[in-house]
């Protein structure tokens, strides 16, 4: 450990743990980040950069490093981790990346949840200015939530050593606000916590990493907040110079963290250059620290003079009104040339003079975190005194406070902070008035910057300097955001797109607004604020998809229903098929039968025998009251007023543009109450529409809707013996054709005892009952009616059957035969349409379009061989048509295909232009596996079309 | 209502007891082995086949007032959701719309008497015990459990006993109805939803209970 | 995820709610007196614009209450929310979030 100081740092030295990088074995301590480990380790360098394949270094030491990419191995397989915010773990093991991860292909064993919580105040950072802010606005008994991304509170305070707070050191103020607000019971705090999103309505997503699972994860947490306050710190900004990029180039603040929170010194030889006054503490404590400081190399010409004698009083040379014009060294800096600089910053003054150095440590300037802020649609200034880019106007119920907002002294950010909290608080409705802001020292009100957006180069021009790295992650630099502008670039978000200056993994958290810098320096404008800022979007750090994907995945992807039957059908082997989230048995293998050998067995049981199908699935609605059948007339395009009491009827619903919307039987079981049934997949569209019109445009009508759909479990029994077994199973009931005729509905009690409600329709053409007992007793009479049907080989049949049969007889699905464009007439269906009434859609049936002689039409297609089977889908077009032309003229396509036993071939329905002129004649189904398969134009009924099958 | 009407009802159910399946009958056991004691413990249990009577009708109605005396109790709104009457829960849905939930069996005794009070006013009362089942999640970690899956805020200032809600969790559509301050919630969910809700909870629970 | 307070649940989450596109278009009494080009304006028209919008929105998962909500189609806010069939606040109250 060549670099770690004997003493100091918030590091545990009595837990020596092993890792490797790039297979070295290394030790580092507790509390060490992977890259405070490294650089206790002696290791600076990490992955090449992507396209130039310069060698890099370790930058900085939070989520804004431009460089120190790795891939976590152990303790679990993570691409794309910043070696500056992975907390070091015994046994970890990382490699280096040149800019890109790979995925693990072993299945990730992390649990990754979700969480929804709710809070009066969120603080996001837990620096002094937003522990300062929970402090108060706890306090209030509102209830808190304080978040903060590293493992322990204090913020920038964890790097430092020199602050005080009430003459004791700055975290002893810190350990005694954690004890507080762990004690106030409504105040939460989550560290390794990161605010990743601000959206409306002041909802901010946090995702929090969870090393304390044994797998590894981490919750996202969804909070929704009363009020806001945004205690996000600010990013020390790199600068832009010649050989910028080289390792051993740092952030002066990193280094001082590292310093001072990790105890490692991360040189032994430091030049400093800055801007400000911030580097100074840098300089001082790497001194103090042991490593030599020649120079403090300040751009401006006359800084503080307190400093300046600081400085000298540790021997640090500070070299005013000057820049650092380059750095020597290959894989690690060796030395810097400094120059002094024009006062307007055009120019290089003066000679060049070189020092020896293995550490540069960088400040920019301070750009304020504005990310959450300005997601949350907060406008952002340029404020010139401080050279950055601060809140401005806030869009929600949000507060910015500390550095965040470009407040840089200690006293300053615990008064914001102490302030916001109370504000905040409330404002939520929990009245508290801020403490008096404790005295600091250590940390003072800084002197103006004096920024240097752009150190000029000691030989040639902008176009040619092609080491100034502005963003070094994607290896931009001056000569390239030269080349946008010189191409008529002058939006930032122009030249964004152009460079790719900000698009790397770190979205510009650095780089981005020295990178306006450059641009303001370049197109001559007066300051960065003339030219404005990108759009800061989530999440703020990278998250992986396992974390947005949570706990839904695998069996809890998504809701899946099932029917009371369904443990019969599983145990039968039935093969299930997704209908929206229903698992329906698609069929039922026997064994050694293929999907096409059982389907075609189910069929000829249905059209031959008995057949049955857990048809309970339908939507189901109770239409209840007084007006009920004038609410149906208006709704259906036939009518249900009159419809006879025990009696049931077929009906089509149309949207207003007159396209057929859904369709289904519905029973009047009393005056005032009809049972109507929808499509599987319609039921909630359907109760949503009725409510729609009931609530919206005819709230006078006295009628109820309510969802039955899982009230009934629903069985069709089907095919010429289904009154046999319906006889035997419900002995009290008169099943002869004239006492329960089609389309009517009985009640009785079935063999068992169970109630039931059966109504004889059909949706195969054959004689068939639909049986709706309480769900309940769902399986109970699926079982019976299986008892009492095995001595006509009843056959449980699937969703692939009932299509089948339904299509042999013509009848369509809605959203497989329709597709929002098409109308009853369309269908066949002109029959069903109303003249005498008025109903939804009704007007739409006399737009030009809707009386096209030529719409598409459903019909039926037999292809000329009869083993083919057209795939559902196919384009069709006329024989001779052109295939080579763009786009091929279509005729239209096949919406269903199947094989079908009762007519021993293949067939197909279609929605064919101008389809019921053309029976008979004959279309091509062009194919992309290259065959053609030619198929003759029917009616849609094939099977059965004089109906003589339905009473038995 | 009386007891010898809900003894009446339950007469019928005995009957064709035996030919009941609950939505989750066949997961008891699971259900138990995911539930822990203790300070941080959570349990899951199915009450099956109780009462639903949805009932819909204006609030301020004189219909409304003869439910009222029927029931022995206001019909709840917005602000206090739920009411208890003897062995009933009176719960709010919406601005004309309840759900009174009662003991396995008391459905159609409470229909008789509702049916007889409302009399020719319009309004509706259907049926819907078999609809849904209910799963009752309760101690002290039951709310951290539903908020993995649920946005409702469940604080006690927000929601408590005397609450119910319909909203979901994990995507399914659930009546919320919070009895009592442990805290215990019972989740009412469509027959069909229940396994899966069920799996979802016995998963949430995994973190609480490992 | 917009935070829509339902006039009768309260303060919900948006994937509670289905959306109903402009309030206010109210169906013709008597669509067979319309011109094909009324009609047509009827189905198919409907305003976009860049500011305060009145909309509808459906409590699916709620009280299943359809209702009406003054949304400004930039910010997201909500200046106000009231029953169907009510008209259309004048005075836009401003609503803090």
């Amino acid at each position: 450990m060549s670099n770690r100081l004997p003493t100091g740092g918030r590091v545990d030295r009595s837990a020596p743990l092993r890792f490797t990088f790039d297979g070295v074995e290394y030790t580092g301590l507790r509390g060490d980040t992977l890259a405070s480990a490294l650089l206790a380790n002696g290791v600076l360098t990490v992955g090449p950069s992507l396209y130039r394949e310069r060698p890099r270094g370790i930058v900085t030491a939070g989520v804004d490093d431009p460089h120190a990419l790795v891939q976590l191995e152990r303790p679990h397989s993570e691409p794309m981790q910043l070696a500056t915010t992975v907390e070091l773990c015994d046994g970890l093991a990382a490699i280096s990346l040149q800019g890109r991860g790979r995925l693990d292909e072993a299945p990730d064993e992390a649990r990754y949840d979700k969480s929804y919580l709710h809070s009066d105040v969120l603080v996001v950072g837990g620096g002094p200015a937003g522990l300062a802010a929970a402090l108060t606005a706890g306090r209030s008994g509102a209830r808190v939530v304080l978040v903060d991304d590293q493992p322990e509170l204090g913020g920038a305070l964890l790097g430092g050593g020199r602050e005080a707070i009430d003459g004791r050191p700055a975290l002893t103020w810190v350990a005694e606000v954690r004890a507080e607000l762990d004690a106030q019971p409504e105040t939460r705090v989550l560290t390794r916590a990161t605010a990743i999103g601000y959206h409306d309505q002041n909802y901010v997503l946090v995702a929090e990493r969870r090393p304390d699972l044994p797998g590894g994860g981490g919750r996202l947490w969804h909070f929704r907040a009363r009020q806001v306050v945004l205690a996000t710190g600010a990013h020390e900004r790199p600068l832009v110079f010649a050989g910028n990029d080289r390792p051993g180039v740092m952030s002066a603040a990193a280094v001082r963290s590292y310093l001072n929170r990790h105890a490692v010194l991360p040189g032994r030889r430091a030049v400093v250059f800055t801007t400000g006054d911030s580097a100074y503490a840098t300089a001082l404590e790497l001194a103090a620290a042991g490593a030599a400081v020649p120079a403090l190399v300040d751009t401006r010409p006359e800084p503080p003079a307190a400093l300046v004698e600081a400085a000298g009083a540790a021997g640090i040379e500070v070299l005013t009104g000057s820049v650092v014009v380059g750095t020597e060294g290959e894989a690690r800096l060796t030395g810097v040339r400094i120059s002094a600089l024009a006062d307007d910053g055009s120019e290089l003054t003066g000679p060049v003079r070189e020092l020896a150095c293995d550490l540069l440590a960088v400040c920019g300037g301070w750009s304020p975190a504005v990310h959450l802020w300005s997601m949350s649609r907060g406008t952002v200034r340029y404020d010139e005194q401080l050279a950055a880019f601060v809140p401005d106007s806030a869009a929600q119920a949000v507060r910015a406070v500390g550095s965040g907002r470009g407040r840089h002294d200690l006293a300053g950010c615990l008064s914001e902070g102490l302030t916001a909290g109370a504000e905040a608080a409330t404002a939520a409705g929990f009245p508290v008035t801020a403490p008096v802001v404790p005295s600091c020292s250590g940390d003072e009100q800084p002197a103006p910057p004096r920024p240097v957006w752009l150190v000029p180069g000691e030989e040639g021009d902008p176009s040619t300097w092609r080491d100034h790295f502005v963003d070094a992650q994607r290896d931009a630099t001056v000569a390239d955001v030269h080349r946008a502008i010189r191409a008529g670039m002058r939006s930032v978000e122009h030249i964004k797109r152009y460079t790719t200056i900000g698009t790397a993994h770190d979205q510009g958290k650095s780089c981005g607004v020295a990178a306006i810098g450059v641009i303001a320096q370049l197109l001559g404008a007066r300051s960065p604020g003339d030219v404005g800022t990108t759009t800061y979007r989530g999440p703020y750090v990278p998250v992986s998809f396992a974390l947005l994907a949570g706990r839904e995945r695998g069996p809890l992807f998504d809701p899946v229903r099932t029917t009371p039957v369904h443990p019969w059908h599983v145990r039968r082997g039935a093969v299930f098929e997704n209908v929206g989230q229903w698992q329906r048995p698609h069929y039922y293998p026997r064994p050694g039968e293929d999907m096409d050998t059982a389907v075609w067995r189910e069929c000829r049981a249905a059209r031959e025998g008995v057949a049955m199908m857990d048809a309970s699935t339908l939507g189901k609605i109770d239409v209840v009251g007084p007006d009920a059948g004038v609410f149906l007339d208006r709704l259906y395009t036939n009518g249900f007023a009159k419809l006879p009491v025990g009696s049931a009827r077929y009906g089509v619903m149309c949207r207003a543009d007159g396209m057929v919307f859904d369709d289904g039987v519905t029973v009047r079981l009393a005056p005032e109450h009809y049972y109507l049934t929808t499509t599987t997949g319609n039921a909630a569209a359907v109760l949503d529409w009725m409510e729609e019109w009931l609530q919206t445009e005819w709230p006078e009508l006295r009628v109820r809707c309510t969802s039955v759909t899982e009230q009934w479990t629903t069985v069709a029994v089907v095919g010429p013996r289904s009154r046999e077994v319906l006889a035997a199973l419900a002995p009290g009931l008169d099943v002869s054709n004239e006492a329960f005729p089609f389309m009517t509905v009985r009640h009785t009690e079935l063999a068992n005892g169970v109630p039931a409600r059966i109504c004889r329709i059909s949706f195969s053409g054959e004689l068939a009952y639909e049986i709706n007992v309480a769900s309940w007793y769902g399986l109970a009479v699926w079982e019976a009616v299986l008892a009492y049907g095995a001595h006509a080989g009843i056959t449980p049949y699937g969703t692939e059957t009932m299509h089948v049969l339904r299509a042999e007889k013509g009848y369509p699905i809605v959203g497989q035969d329709t597709d929002g464009t098409v109308t009853p007439q369309d269908l066949g269906m002109a029959w069903i349409v109303a003249r005498h009434k008025d109903f939804v859609g009704k007007r739409s049936f006399d737009r030009p379009d809707t009386s096209r002689a030529d719409r598409k039409h459903l019909v039926g297609l037999l292809p000329v061989d009869r083993s083919e089977l057209l795939p559902e889908g196919a384009q069709l077009v006329a024989p001779g048509a052109d295939l080579a032309a763009v786009p091929v003229d279509p005729l239209g396509h096949v919406t269903s295909s199947y094989r079908s036993a009762a007519l021993g071939r293949t067939f197909a329905l279609a929605l064919v232009r101008g389809g019921r002129d053309r029976i008979g004649d004959t279309v091509l189904a062009p194919l992309a596996d290259g065959r053609t398969i030619t198929a003759t134009i029917t009616e849609p009924v094939l099977f059965d079309p004089k109906g003589t099958r339905r009473d038995g | 209502m009386t007891a010898d009407s809900l003894a009446a009802d339950n007469r019928a159910v005995d009957r064709l007891a035996h030919l009941r399946r609950s939505p989750l009958g066949g997961l008891a056991d699971r259900l138990a082995a995911g539930s822990a004691p203790g300070p941080r413990g959570v349990r899951l249990r199915e009450i099956p086949y109780l009462a639903q009577l949805n009932l819909r009708l204006d609030p301020i109605g004189p219909a409304a007032r003869r439910v009222a005396e029927a029931l022995g109790t206001p019909l709840p709104d917005r602000t206090a959701s739920v009411t208890v009457t003897g062995a009933l829960r009176v719960l709010w849905l919406g601005p004309d719309e309840w759900l009174v939930v009662g003991p396995d069996g008391t459905a159609p005794g409470v229909e008789q008497t509702l049916r007889q009070v409302l009399g020719d006013e319009p309004g509706s009362l259907v049926d819907l015990s078999a609809n849904r089942t209910t799963l009752e999640l309760s101690g002290p970690s039951a709310r951290a459990v539903l908020e993995h899956g649920c946005s409702l805020d469940l604080h006690p200032r927000a929601f408590g006993p005397g609450h119910c809600a319909q909203t979901t969790v994990s995507k399914v559509q659930v009546i919320l109805d919070q009895t009592d301050a442990e805290p215990t919630y019972r989740l009412l969910v469509r027959a069909s939803f229940a396994r899966y809700l069920a799996d979802w909870l016995l998963d949430a629970m995994s973190e609480s209970t490992p | 995820m917009l935070l829509i307070a339902c006039p009768w649940c309260g303060e919900r989450d948006e994937t509670e709610y289905h959306y109903g596109g402009q309030a206010h278009v109210a169906h013709p009494a008597d669509p067979a007196a319309l011109t094909d080009a009324e009609w047509g304006e009827y189905l198919f028209v409907r305003a976009n614009p860049k500011g305060d919008f009145a909309e509808r929105w459906l409590h699916s998962a709620g009280c299943r209450r359809w209702f009406n909500v003054v949304r400004h189609t930039v910010t997201h806010d909500i200046t106000a929310v009231y029953p169907a069939g009510q008209a259309r606040p004048d005075a836009h109250t401003e609503v803090t979030a």
